[in-house]
């Protein structure tokens, strides 16, 4: 505790006087602060270990990680292994590198992302502003249909996409995406609508709109913050998702995640750690990106989207 | 409080069309989907489904596969510790990031980062920091000068022999593999704990710790005996989430050991894939899943029904 007496006593000057105003000053180095920080600090390089350890090895030939140690910063760094991750690792007889993985990723995203939160907002919107009887028992089926194990839905998905003709096809997969989020997604909306001055929507009926034109005239234009948050969670949880695209896909349409752990965990030829390890640093850049672009949206986004585990 | 208006069939009709999507999925996909395998859990079907009634059999078989029993004994175990580390390793950290510290955001993104990567993403990076020729421990010996184990022995103590011969290979050691997976998800996971933990305690008034200082309350006890208690409902929810995710733990598995070595880190989850879409044994794997159903609703049900209840009351 700093004590203002002393101040005001050492102080002989008016402008002594006058001297320090605001808060109260703390001191900065306390025992507190010291264990606070120090294990906030040991805590923080335990977690950002990992990502130096594969920034680190991606840049070393192999050669030198053979002989070195793991954590040690490269003496002379090579490119190659991102180059050779990108456009010439194996998976299989296929010898053309991640990229494929990368684009194939890129178009199951986009679509799946537009689908699951367009056909997400407009539920969650009939059901913050237009509710019909029953709605709410859907919606509760759909609230538990997050909690539920995939493994139970996957065959009966499986068997569905088979009678339309969709079974291993990218539009199938898409559906699957858009089935599997719609819960949080649509609990997302339904409350952030629901959370909008109600006035609004009564004034658009009274003047006579409809369902589409409230939705896309006064709606739209007012949530452009929770769309934002929506998006975030669910380009990183589809780019991030393995299970789906292993099963509802088909080798050449495999998401970068699935062939990403084909190259590195496949038995044939010489293990080289340095392109697996920037095969690993180029499949979690997409979403490490929208994770630092977005900041605090990001951890409004996982604290609804947690549900989804 | 939402707009109610007189409920005639052809009103709504946008509405209805619009909640055709949700309808579909809530009915079809999970209510159909789930009562289907349920029901396919008691046949026995093998490459293919059939409606062919066989009662208890395929979980007397579920039950008497050593895959499945070591299955469950891992599930246990990195649960249990996952839960543990989780909650203790989550508020400590939310409790400290509590403290009105400087760079708060920097701490927090720091070491919210991996929730942001992909279970496979995580999974590898800690294959290769776990891996014994090249990994920590690896590197470990190297500070001891990597001594020959016959160059030490007949040496008494001696820390370049100790360091030399430590063993820390997780992933190559049946016993300990699961807890390779645990340091790995723990990475991934915790972050996210922190800061559903931190929200809970922004949720606390000020003026109870107003109020325990004046009363000359040490911070310790107030967070024990007042804080703790009262983020309750963070807890639960956290704690559902927590569960449902670790019975889903599939992923991180395939990546990391590909459930070896040997079946040291099988999980449920990897026993339905593998016999669903692996094995050609379908019976064998809807009624695991069942089973993981089964888990999950134990889980859930009473928290749902708590939930509920509250808004009722409240």
């Amino acid at each position: 505790m700093v004590d203002l007496t002393s101040s005001v006593a050492a102080g002989q000057g008016a402008r002594e006087l006058q001297g320090p105003r605001g808060p109260k000053p703390r001191k900065v180095v306390t025992r507190a602060n010291v264990l606070i920080y120090g294990t906030l600090i040991v805590v923080s390089l335990y977690y950002l270990l990992p990502m130096w350890v594969m920034v680190m090895t991606s840049l070393k030939g192999m050669p030198e990680i053979r002989v070195g140690n793991i954590f040690a910063p490269p003496m002379e760094i090579t490119f190659e292994p991102w180059v050779k991750a990108w456009s010439g690792a194996c998976t299989g007889l296929n010898c053309d590198g991640l990229s494929r993985g990368f684009w194939n990723s890129v178009r199951i995203t986009l679509p799946s992302v537009a689908v699951s939160i367009a056909i997400a907002s407009v539920n969650g919107y009939a059901l913050a502003n237009w509710r019909f009887k029953g709605a709410d028992a859907f919606f509760t089926i759909l609230i538990f249909g997050a909690f539920i194990p995939y493994q139970v839905m996957l065959y009966p998905m499986v068997i569905m996409l088979r009678e339309v003709g969709l079974y291993g096809s990218l539009t199938g997969l898409v559906i699957v995406h858009t089935v599997f989020g719609m819960p949080i997604l649509t609990l997302l909306f339904r409350n952030y609508f629901t959370s909008l001055p109600e006035e609004l929507f009564k004034a658009a009926r009274v003047d006579g709109a409809g369902f589409w034109r409230i939705y896309f005239r006064i709606m739209l234009p007012m949530s452009l913050p929770i769309f934002v948050v929506a998006m975030i969670l669910q380009v990183t949880g589809i780019w991030n998702d393995f299970l789906f695209g292993v099963i509802y896909t088909k080798p050449d349409l495999y998401p970068m995640t699935v062939q990403l752990n084909n190259i590195v965990n496949s038995v044939q030829g010489v293990k080289e750690y340095n392109v697996n390890m920037a095969a690993t640093l180029l499949t979690g850049l997409v979403p490490l990106f929208i994770y630092f672009i977005s900041g605090k949206l990001f951890v409004r986004g996982i604290a609804a989207g947690a549900v989804k585990g | 409080m939402a707009a109610s208006r007189p409920n005639q069939l052809f009103r709504n009709k946008s509405a209805k069309i619009a909640a055709i999507p949700m309808i579909a999925t809530a009915l079809v996909v999970f209510l159909g989907g789930t009562i289907w395998t349920v029901a396919h859990s008691f046949t026995s079907s093998k490459l293919l489904p059939k409606w062919d009634l066989v009662g208890l059999t395929q979980y007397e078989r579920l039950w008497g596969t050593r895959r499945w029993l070591i299955s469950i004994e891992n599930l246990m175990i990195y649960g249990v510790c996952m839960l543990v580390f989780c909650f203790v390793i989550g508020f400590v950290l939310a409790a400290l990031m509590d403290q009105k510290i400087r760079f708060e955001n920097t701490f927090r993104a720091i070491i919210l980062y991996p929730y942001a990567l992909s279970f496979i993403v995580t999974g590898l990076v800690w294959q290769w920091i776990l891996n014994p020729e090249f990994g920590l421990q690896h590197v470990i010996r190297s500070l001891g000068g990597n001594r020959p184990p016959a160059e030490c022995e007949g040496v008494g103590l001696s820390l370049s022999c100790w360091l030399s011969g430590i063993e820390f290979d997780p992933l190559y050691n049946p016993r300990i593999a699961i807890y390779g997976i645990l340091i790995a998800a723990l990475w991934q996971g915790t972050g996210l704990i922190m800061v559903l933990m931190l929200a809970g305690l922004r949720g606390i008034d000020q003026e109870i710790w107003r109020a325990s200082r004046v009363d000359g309350i040490p911070a310790w006890k107030t967070y024990l005996f007042v804080v703790i208690p009262m983020m309750r409902p963070v807890f639960v929810t956290t704690l559902v989430l927590i569960g449902a995710a670790i019975v889903k733990v599939y992923d991180l598995i395939v990546a990391q050991t590909g459930g070896g070595p040997g079946n040291a880190t099988e999980m449920p989850a990897k026993y339905v894939y593998d016999y669903m879409f692996g094995g050609q044994n379908l019976g064998q794997g809807f009624a695991a899943s069942t089973m993981m159903l089964l888990a999950v609703l134990i889980v859930v049900i009473p928290w749902a029904f708590m939930e509920f209840g509250r808004k009722n009351r409240g």
